[in-house]
């Protein structure tokens, strides 16, 4: 009989005991996420992570990539990710298999060769639920970056054919392509003859973020529409004249007197309204 | 071969881009607009290009020499409808198109021809 088999019967014959205690141990030692997995709920996990386990110990699987664990992989998977969701920390959540090593060992003391097998395995299984609640929270992070990135281009529309653009955070690659279709897109949809950039929000103007501006400018030109950039602060003005970069289209000092100009070039105009008793006194 | 159509709009010419432009058909084009405006001695040429998904280098080429050409015959050229994605592309290109006259639409462009004609007629009468 093989040393994982061993490990399978001695398992089993303990089942009853080994999920008492490492349920237990769990919930002293905080694997049970301080009350934000329902005991019976971690019961339901412990059990189906120990008949899988025996399952693939008595495919006489060694070690934890084989394809005996392969559903007992997705279910750690699927538990890391929806912990690290749920806001477990990455001990709590490793903890969940390196609770049942200690149970293990001491029922596994008759035969060391069946307990080495099974510590080996249970250390990569535990190695494996840390990457799932790695990978999974790198994932929520990357989906917020992208969420950022369309929250933060807004193109808002001031008047009839006139856009506005205001960009809010440094400048990437990734970003001005989103920035550009976005803008691009609205132009169409908008029918719009002048859109302003507005560049109050924008920390930093290299000879990089200088030329994506450029590049949407052009973008739009290319479709029939004119840009002015607006909101150029003094020290980013300094930084550019320095840097060589020359924007060449029509800069204005602020948002208002960019949407002024605008006005002015699609033909509308906005006066002073006097209140008609005064004007008759 | 087929050819695209030529329309005449007062002093303007009016070219739609429906098909697929492939190179052949580009420069039969350019070949055709030249003629045409020597012939009637148009003063705008409106290129509607709404249609035109796909462009290349080429294609951005081939726009600038019409452009050329038909400044050399004093008529201007006004590339209207362009969509996003060919905007992007152009410009990724660095296919910026210099000199050439852009508008969102038909309407736009006819309105950009008109007001210079007007100007021009200005610049007639002060003489």
């Amino acid at each position: 009989m093989s040393d994982t088999e061993v490990a399978a019967r001695l398992l089993a014959e303990g089942e009853v005991e080994i999920i008492a205690e490492w349920l237990r141990l769990q919930e002293t030692e905080g694997g049970g996420g301080s009350g934000r997995i329902s005991s019976a709920e971690l019961r339901v996990q412990c059990d189906r992570f120990l008949a899988l386990l025996r399952r693939g110990l008595n495919q006489g699987a060694e070690t934890a990539q084989d394809a005996a664990f392969a559903e007992l992989r997705d279910m750690l998977r699927d538990l890391s990710r929806s912990r690290a969701i749920q806001g477990f920390t990455p001990t709590e959540t490793a903890s969940f298999i390196f609770s049942l090593k200690e149970v293990t060992f001491r029922l596994l003391q008759k035969d060391v060769g069946a307990a080495w097998a099974l510590n080996r395995l249970l250390d990569a299984f535990g190695l494996y639920t840390f990457e799932s609640y790695q990978r999974a929270r790198e994932e929520v992070i990357a989906r917020q970056q992208r969420e950022i990135t369309e929250l933060s281009t807004p193109v808002v529309k001031l008047w009839d054919s006139v856009l506005a653009l205001p960009l809010i955070g440094t400048l990437d690659s990734e970003r001005t392509q989103v920035v550009m279709e976005n803008l691009l897109q609205n132009i169409v949809d908008l029918n719009a003859e002048i859109a302003i950039i507005d560049i109050t929000g924008v920390p930093t103007v290299d000879t990089l973020v200088a030329q994506h501006l450029l590049k949407t400018i052009a973008a739009a030109r290319l479709m029939g529409a004119d840009c002015i950039i607006s909101g150029i602060r003094p020290q980013i003005a300094q930084t550019m004249v320095h840097l060589g970069v020359d924007l060449n289209v029509v800069t204005k000092a602020s948002l208002a007197d960019a949407f002024a100009l605008a006005l002015r070039r699609v033909g509308q105009s906005v006066t002073r309204v006097v209140p008609a008793a005064r004007a008759g006194a | 071969m087929n050819r695209i159509p030529i329309l005449r709009l007062g002093k303007a010419l009016l070219v739609t881009i429906q098909v697929d432009m492939h190179d052949e058909l580009a420069l039969a084009l350019e070949q055709d607009l030249t003629q045409k405006i020597w012939a009637t001695g148009a003063r705008g040429v409106l290129i509607d290009i709404s249609a035109l998904e796909v462009v290349d280098s080429f294609i951005g080429r081939m726009l600038h020499a019409i452009a050329s050409v038909s400044r050399v015959l004093d008529a201007e050229t006004v590339v209207v409808g362009m969509r996003p994605a060919v905007a992007i592309t152009l410009v990724e290109l660095g296919l910026e198109l210099p000199g050439i006259r852009t508008a969102l639409d038909v309407e736009r462009g006819m309105t950009l021809l008109s007001r210079r004609d007007e100007e021009a007629e200005g610049d007639v009468e002060r003489r």
